[in-house]
């Protein structure tokens, strides 16, 4: 059994150490946000933070969390979290949607590490991160104006 | 735009009561139901005996308005601009509306979102229906009140007038709402002006931007039954005529939840020589993948490469004999045999994959003798009866679950995934949870097909362009997919798909022109050609605009002059209303704008240039006007978009910042289909499968993007792909003005 904290809440799996992390919390700990996209660590989607550091679930296996700090969207409730949500709607960031989760998870860790950043830094942090509907102009202010929210709080 | 038949042929536009509120719909009348039958009967809003409408909308008595939505919701927020369409001429209050995603049933007439039709197709008759809404409100509302009807009118759900004021709520509550309208009737509603209209064309929140931006959207691949299995796909090394001959799961059944590999036969004949892994697990699933051992006796396309499909469109485009005729204006062939000088060139590009970031999936359950399918899908009305034939059912048992869309852009046109996971689910007798991972996506993808286009122009002897010949070569997804919406030939010899030559029949006034839509036969029989965001085109345009690139050069004149020179709007380039009212002058209209706005001709730095091209949408009976200027710099083989300027003309703009939001996804599609993306068929399969080695666009490679759309009360057109079409041509006409080297293939590779 592998025991780790999921969003705060204690969890545990019986599911072998190899299972990718991605699916343990989808299909065990029904937490659907976090979403499944190319499988080999290059598209984002499935973006969670371990210790609240970003990582890709769907090649993390599940045994590598043991003992770990797990956050996904649903438990993104920090200051930075919160804003990014809020300028997510006030700039109509997402358009089918899909890849949202992992880009605010990602931005929020980033966030956190640099908390005004240039519109260069933001695309270096980000640019791992696709979006097939294309959406970057918008995820890139919106991350420019949730950290001034935060600056200028 | 190809007419839809709804089959339906008596039809009752009606308003009723239902005790709780206010139901509006289209119904259809069956025999023995007389008009007020049906009003009484509308309570049912389920459907009943008699009467089962589409009810477009319903205000309960607490004023609340919620729009039911029969297209597919995959980033374009369709429901946010069919909602606002409804809620103006209703007069309703935008706060109280809610949309409702519906899923599959008859009553809704034929379901298909795509080729940017959903506005243009839903505009009038959502009006229309708002506008009846509002009748039927202010008439209670007078009778409630006692004041004179003319003397009332709605805003943000309340009528109001001659010193009344009664809401929306209280009307459906109390008010006398029961009212039918027959097609004419309907037809005859007045419908605001532009100058009167309080949503259409403001400013909007899309409705569905809230529940994507903390993650609690609902998709397909979220969707789960007690009970199921998980199924993950081994497609065979060719699309059509692999069988399997042997299946070894030996390795496989030492992985634990692993429960066993069937083999699907699908009569529809789209899913050929697939397996299909079954665990107790997605993980379980993938793992058992990797270890079972398939063989098979290949298909006849085993080993057909990109450079054969090619080869095969240029030996098509070359033969004069070849295709159907889709464009015969004029006498090309004597304006070709009389030229004083010619042009002539072939234009390329490569298969393209979807790549919808949600991977193709399925739940689906058998119960009560229907199958229940979960899963985004854009054409329900196309897969359900191929679903029919594949499993031998009718199609009124088959239903479709609706969610959000992971992606669209036409790979969830045909739901062909949906057919191993319902086979499967019937065998088991249990629900079966179908995900593809991103290998199988894409070598189950309906890629786009690699094309070949050659065109040729013709000069009277005063050096001015006297004809164009073009003729262009794919496979055709409709012919796979949708045979029913081919088109006839202008001469009655043969059918085409539109879908694959639209973009051809340009604005341009040339006396001469003809237009050969030519079925690549080997890509045909090697995949199954799909419909990629922009179809037709997206790689049509490729060969127009560069081609009218090269006769500006030929002639030493600026392309974007010598383009307004043709955009003259004369004889069968004034366009005709309601849609192209003002023809090719409002095409002329967008490039003269963008040409201010980006600065043409202006000296820029060595190695960068501009360039230009132009596009009128997805089909000329409905065109959206764009032109596109694309600021390019190269160095070496390197090539940087440094900025793009797109000027649209869709009519009237419902959703503005919807608009823009597809303008720039759309116009970024292009860019990364222009450099980044593109692959090969190699031994009768697509060479990338992910993202390891097919790119797209990244956020580092944004260009700065400056999107204008024209005021316009004209009608609405479309927009989730116009946007995407001039933008190669433009960067490979920019590469020419940079460095004198013409680009010709897509990707474009220096």
């Amino acid at each position: 059994m592998i025991e780790f904290k999921l969003n705060g809440k204690q969890v545990s799996t019986d599911s072998p150490g190899d299972t990718p992390l991605l699916w343990v919390i989808r299909d065990e700990q029904q937490l659907k946000g976090t979403k499944f996209g190319c499988g080999i660590a290059q598209c984002g989607a499935c973006t969670v933070q371990r210790d609240g550091v970003p990582v890709r679930s769907c090649v993390l296996p599940v045994s590598e969390v043991a003992g770990t700090d797990i956050t996904t969207i649903e438990g993104l409730a920090s200051a930075e979290g919160t804003a990014l949500k809020e300028a997510w709607v006030d700039a109509q960031v997402p358009q089918c949607g899909y890849c949202q989760s992992g880009q605010i998870v990602t931005a929020e860790a980033f966030l956190k590490s640099n908390p005004n950043p240039s519109e260069e830094e933001i695309t270096q942090a980000m640019t791992g991160n696709l979006c097939r509907c294309m959406s970057y102009t918008r995820i890139r202010s919106a991350i420019k104006s949730a950290a001034q929210g935060e600056v200028n709080s | 735009m190809k007419s839809i038949n709804t089959g339906v042929s008596r039809r009752s536009f009606l308003a009723g009561s239902l005790g709780t509120g206010l139901v509006m719909g289209l119904g259809v009348v069956l025999p023995g139901c007389s008009k007020e039958e049906a009003v009484s009967e509308i309570a049912a809003t389920g459907g009943s005996r008699l009467f089962s409408p589409a009810v477009w909308f319903e205000i309960n008595e607490a004023g609340e308005v919620l729009v039911n939505i029969a297209k597919a919701e995959m980033g374009q927020h369709v429901g946010t601009a069919l909602a606002r369409i409804v809620a103006d001429e209703l007069g309703a209050d935008w706060g109280s509306v809610r949309l409702a995603h519906v899923d599959t049933d008859p009553r809704w007439g034929y379901m298909v979102t795509g080729g940017s039709w959903s506005v243009v197709t839903s505009f009038e008759m959502l009006s229309r229906a708002g506008a009846a809404g509002r009748t039927v409100l202010i008439d209670a509302a007078a009778k409630l009140s006692g004041v004179d009807a003319a003397q009332l009118s709605a805003e943000n759900g309340v009528v109001s007038g001659a010193g009344q004021s009664l809401s929306f709520a209280e009307i459906v509550s109390r008010g006398d709402i029961n009212r039918s309208f027959s097609e004419d009737e309907l037809a005859a509603m007045p419908i605001k002006p532009a100058a009167a209209r309080t949503l259409i064309g403001k400013p909007a929140s899309a409705l569905d931007v809230p529940a994507k931006s903390k993650g609690t959207a609902v998709y397909g691949l979220d969707a789960e039954l007690p009970g199921m299995v998980y199924a993950h796909p081994i497609v065979a090394p060719t699309r059509y005529g692999s069988v399997i001959t042997a299946i070894d799961d030996s390795a496989a059944r030492e992985i634990p939840g692993y429960q066993q590999t069937l083999t699907i036969e699908d009569s529809s004949g789209f899913v050929q020589g697939m397996a299909l892994v079954i665990a107790d697990s997605f993980p379980a699933a993938m793992k058992a993948t990797d270890a079972v051992k398939v063989q098979w006796d290949l298909g006849e396309t085993a080993s057909v490469s990109e450079e054969d499909i090619l080869a095969e469109g240029k030996a098509l485009v070359d033969d004069p004999s070849s295709g159907v005729l889709f464009v015969d204006a004029g006498d090309t062939s004597a304006a070709m045999s009389s030229a004083s000088d010619t042009l002539s060139s072939t234009y390329r590009t490569s298969t393209a994959l979807h790549f919808t970031l949600e991977p193709q999936n399925a739940l689906v359950e058998f119960r009560d003798g229907q199958c229940h399918i979960h899963a985004g899908n854009q054409w329900q009305s196309l897969i359900i009866p191929t679903l029919a034939q594949s499993l031998d059912m009718e199609e009124k048992d088959i239903v479709l679950h609706t969610y959000y869309l992971g992606g669209g852009f036409g790979r969830r046109l045909f739901g062909d995934q949906m057919i191993p996971a319902a086979h499967a689910a019937r065998q088991l007798g249990k629900p079966v949870k179908l995900i593809m991972t991103r290998p199988a996506d894409s070598l189950f993808d309906c890629a786009r097909s690699p094309s070949v286009a050659r065109l040729d122009a013709a000069f009277s002897e005063d050096g001015s362009l006297s004809a164009i010949e073009h003729a262009a070569a794919a496979g055709w997804p409709t012919l796979s997919m949708a045979p029913g919406f081919l088109g006839e030939g202008v001469d009655g010899e043969g059918k085409f798909d539109g879908f694959s030559i639209n973009g051809s029949d340009h604005w341009y006034s040339v006396a001469n022109h003809r237009v050969r839509a030519i079925n690549n036969t080997l890509a045909q029989k090697t995949f199954l050609p799909g419909w990629l965001r922009s179809v037709g085109p997206g790689w049509i345009a490729w060969g127009v605009e560069c081609f009218m690139d090269e006769i500006a050069a030929k002639l030493g004149v600026d392309p974007l002059e010598y383009r307004l020179s043709l955009l003259d709007a004369a004889g069968r380039q004034a366009g005709s209303a309601p849609m192209q009212v003002g023809g090719a002058s409002r095409l002329a209209a967008v490039l003269e704008d963008v040409r201010t706005r980006s600065g043409w001709g202006s000296p820029l730095p060595d190695g960068e240039a501009l360039g230009v091209a132009v596009a009128h949408g997805q089909e000329r009976a409905m065109p959206t006007w764009s032109a596109c200027v694309a600021h390019v710099a190269v160095d070496g083989k390197n090539v940087t978009v440094k900025k793009l300027w797109q000027t649209l003309d869709c009519g009237t703009v419902v959703h503005p910042d919807g608009a823009l939001a597809q303008a720039e996804g759309a116009s970024l599609w292009g860019l990364s289909l222009a450099l980044h993306e593109g692959t090969a068929f190699e031994n009768g399969q697509v060479r990338d499968r992910n993202l390891d080695t097919y790119k797209p666009l990244r956020m580092a490679d944004v260009p700065e993007l400056d999107i204008k759309f024209m005021e316009s009360n004209e009608f609405p057109t479309g927009l989730g792909e116009p946007p995407l079409i001039a933008v190669a041509p433009a960067i490979g006409n920019a590469i020419f003005a940079a460095t004198g080297q013409r680009v010709r293939d897509l990707p474009i590779r220096l």
